[in-house]
């Protein structure tokens, strides 16, 4: 699927700067895309979880746990679709549909066991620790592991759109969107933040045992996928996945302790020993010497 | 003609085809402190096999911790706990101080996959793998991959055996030539073939004048380096260099499925060659425990650090110049030496240093000895990923995975490293999940994905 952006100038316009070569222009595509998909992913790795090498490998075992939920999907989708008929294309629209609820379910299972292993891992270090508290806090676990499972999820569903997006193509030349690589983009940065979002809300309610949560998590993840299927009529599926995100965001942040007087506290910009990135003011500071 | 020269490079692949190992040297903790001096002379000693991570643990940074940098006053907690808390603190640094060069030995090989096609092309086989897999029937092809993969390993196997004899009978001159000439002729000719295809990818000219200047400096300053001494920085750039074109060499030489068997065969080798108690690389590596020497550490990448901060005791003002180079020199086996004799002597004075009153940051001393991971590890997960970016019909989603896979079993590697606490293998772990996650990506998760993406719909 090569499509690349390249429109021509309608008859009635006045005479527009000449285009850009081509292989500027897929640069461009590329980067300005790639910026928007993974820009905010890749500011919060820098400024949150780079520095410290237990969230790094946090990220990374997220970002693994998110694979093997991937692999089982894929499995049950491609063997639902080895024993039907491959000709019939509604059949196999609706085991697509199928493939992606199994693996949006599988995923939300995953993310559970994930709590689990860090809750176990939690416990380990608080008993080893000479203080016996634990040198992460369960809170900050939950927004890395969120935040893996994002990139990497983000990852997979864009980085293959952004690698054809350098090359020369034509983007909807059988009559699809033109807009598909900057929808695109613009769907992955929410994926991001969604799952960074639920993955706050998520460890919280397994916490505290609020399962009403849990639900709501996972049938947002099933609706946010759901609106996805309304592509290519954007208006209807990246506006509401939008308000989902915004929604998703604000109850994140207070269910990690945030409140008004917190982003007041932060936009004061009081002399505080802790300097923390609003979204992120609110977790727990583990206790440091 | 690139044959022979591969069987010259035999010379260099035998080091680095050994089987990797890790090793720990968790130094007991002070009062035990004697009985602990060989475990962590053992764990300075690097095997020919080159592929050893020591994973050394000072547990007297227990007693550092009276001295932290910031000052805080002298703790009295229980010198146990804090060992292992500071164990695993260190234990994840040490994950990360190895992450990050297995990341960019894989980011410097997928790259180069990527752009230079001659990596890509199939121009020749090793003279190691002779059976060709341009045959017809898929049973053909699989034996001939087999029969390449025999033919490999027990070369591998025997230069093994052939190395381990030479230590034995302290035949050393023989390895360091040996060693020499492998490295001299990666840093030279491998490089002048990677930078012209570099060169004629990107069609840029380069005189000869500029090319030998660039050469000679690249390959002199990385001879005195890895073999000598040199910033720490630099030595281990060099090496994650030479481990990547190695790494190159083998993907672009090596047979598709072949690749794929050696890779899993290997791995297994490795497995019983550093476990089974009559393998080479333990025997090996009890050898030097037994001589209390360092075995040749040319070709391991170390991530030590020493910091050595003036302080007025004259054994560690001797050691001030030594800061921060860790001398993996063959020549220099003396000089790789006496760091770990004066660590003993840091190690030992130490004790009573807290009793000191620490005026101020200067008189802080804090040594953190790093991991060392053999390069043949470095070498063949770079090849598990080429070879996954090389052949996985230009899908990105398979490097990553296997990128990922790769990391979290060396992550589980280092995990059991700081659990058993002695020589264990590096590939296995990691090999099996990055075989696994190749063929299930490739296969399963590649058509789900690209239908998906064909959609726009996203989960």
């Amino acid at each position: 699927m090569h499509r690349a952006a390249a429109g021509a100038p309608g008859p009635a316009r006045p005479p527009s700067p000449p285009p850009p070569p081509p292989s500027a222009m897929g640069a461009a595509v590329f980067f300005g895309c790639a910026g928007i998909a993974f820009g905010p992913a890749l500011a919060l790795v820098l400024l949150t979880v780079a520095a410290e090498p237990l969230r790094v490998i946090i990220l990374v075992a997220g970002a693994f746990f998110w694979l093997v939920s991937l692999l089982l999907a894929s499995l049950i989708w491609f063997i639902s679709v080895h024993l039907s008929d491959q000709e019939d294309s509604k059949l196999q629209y609706s085991l697509l549909v199928f493939g992606a609820a199994v693996s949006v379910l599988l995923q939300e299972v995953f993310r559970f066991a994930y709590f689990k292993l860090l809750k176990k891992a939690d416990e380990g270090l608080a008993m080893i620790s000479e203080d016996g508290q634990s040198p992460i806090s369960l809170k900050q676990m939950a927004y890395v592991s969120g935040l893996s499972f994002g990139i990497i999820s983000g990852v997979f569903s864009v980085i293959n759109i952004l690698a054809d997006s350098i090359g020369p193509g034509i983007v909807g030349i059988h009559g699809d969107s033109p807009y598909y690589f900057i929808t695109s983009a613009f769907l992955t940065m929410a994926v991001v933040f969604l799952h960074t979002f639920w993955g706050v809300i998520f460890f919280d309610a397994c916490e505290k045992r609020r399962y009403w949560c849990l639900g709501l998590v996972v049938a947002s993840h099933l609706i946010t996928s759901g609106l996805t299927f309304l592509n290519p009529w954007y208006e209807a599926s990246l506006v509401p996945i939008y308000i989902i995100t915004v929604c998703m965001g604000v109850w994140a942040f207070f269910t990690a302790g945030g409140s008004f007087r917190n982003i007041l506290k932060c936009l004061s910009c009081k002399q505080e020993e802790d300097n923390r990135v609003m979204m992120y003011s609110a977790l727990q500071v583990p206790f440091e010497d | 003609m690139m044959i022979t020269f591969m069987n010259n490079s035999d010379s260099e692949e035998e080091p680095c085809n050994e089987r990797t190992s890790l090793m720990s040297a968790e130094s007991p903790p002070v009062p035990s402190y004697q009985d602990g001096l060989p475990a962590s002379e053992a764990g300075e000693a690097q095997t020919h096999r080159k592929r050893q991570t020591g994973s050394s643990h000072s547990p007297n940074n227990a007693a550092d911790g009276n001295v932290s940098d910031s000052g805080v006053p002298v703790r009295e907690s229980a010198l146990e706990n804090e060992e292992e808390e500071l164990t695993l603190k260190y234990g994840a640094k040490h994950v990360i101080m190895l992450f990050v060069p297995v990341t960019l030995c894989m980011i410097v090989v997928v790259a180069t996959i990527k752009s230079v096609r001659f990596y890509t092309e199939k121009n020749g086989q090793l003279i190691y793998t002779p059976f060709s897999e341009d045959t017809p029937s898929v049973g053909q092809r699989l034996l001939n991959s087999v029969l390449n993969t025999i033919i490999m390993i027990s070369v591998i196997v025997v230069m093994t055996v052939f190395l381990v004899l030479l230590y034995k009978y302290r035949c050393y001159k023989f390895i360091h030539g040996w060693l020499i000439l492998s490295s001299l002729m990666l840093l030279f000719l491998f490089t002048y073939i990677y930078l012209g295809e570099v060169l004629k990818t990107y069609n840029v000219a380069m005189d000869y004048p500029t090319l030998i200047l660039v050469i000679w400096n690249f390959g002199a300053v990385g001879m005195i380096c890895i073999h000598w001494k040199g910033p720490l920085q630099l030595q281990q750039a060099y090496l994650i260099m030479i481990s990547a074109l190695m790494a190159l060499v083998f993907i672009k030489y090596l047979p598709e499925w072949s690749a794929w068997v050696i890779l899993g065969a290997i791995s297994i080798y490795d497995l019983m060659a550093v476990l089974c108690p009559k393998g080479p690389l333990r025997m090996l590596v009890e050898t030097a425990q037994e001589r209390n020497e360092p075995i040749f550490p040319a070709l391991i990448y170390s991530s030590a650090m020493m910091w050595t901060v003036g302080m007025a005791k004259p054994d560690t003002a001797a050691r001030a110049p030594s800061q921060q180079t860790w001398d993996t020199a063959e020549d220099g086996r003396e000089n790789h030496r006496s760091p770990s004799h004066s660590d003993s002597e840091i190690l030992e004075t130490r004790s009573p240093v807290p009793t000191h009153p620490i005026a101020s940051l200067e008189e802080l001393e804090e040594e953190e000895r790093g991991v060392k991971l053999g390069l043949g590890d470095f070498i063949f997960y770079s090849v598990l990923v080429g070879k996954a970016a090389a052949t996985a019909s230009g899908d990105w989603n398979t490097t990553l995975a296997c990128f990922v896979a790769i990391l979290i079993g060396l992550c589980l590697t280092l995990l059991l490293l700081a659990v058993f606490k002695k020589a264990l293998p590096a590939l296995p772990i990691s090999i099996t999940f990055g075989l696994v996650f190749y063929f299930s990506t490739d296969n399963l998760v590649r058509p789900f994905m690209d239908t998906l993406a064909s959609h726009q719909l996203y989960i």
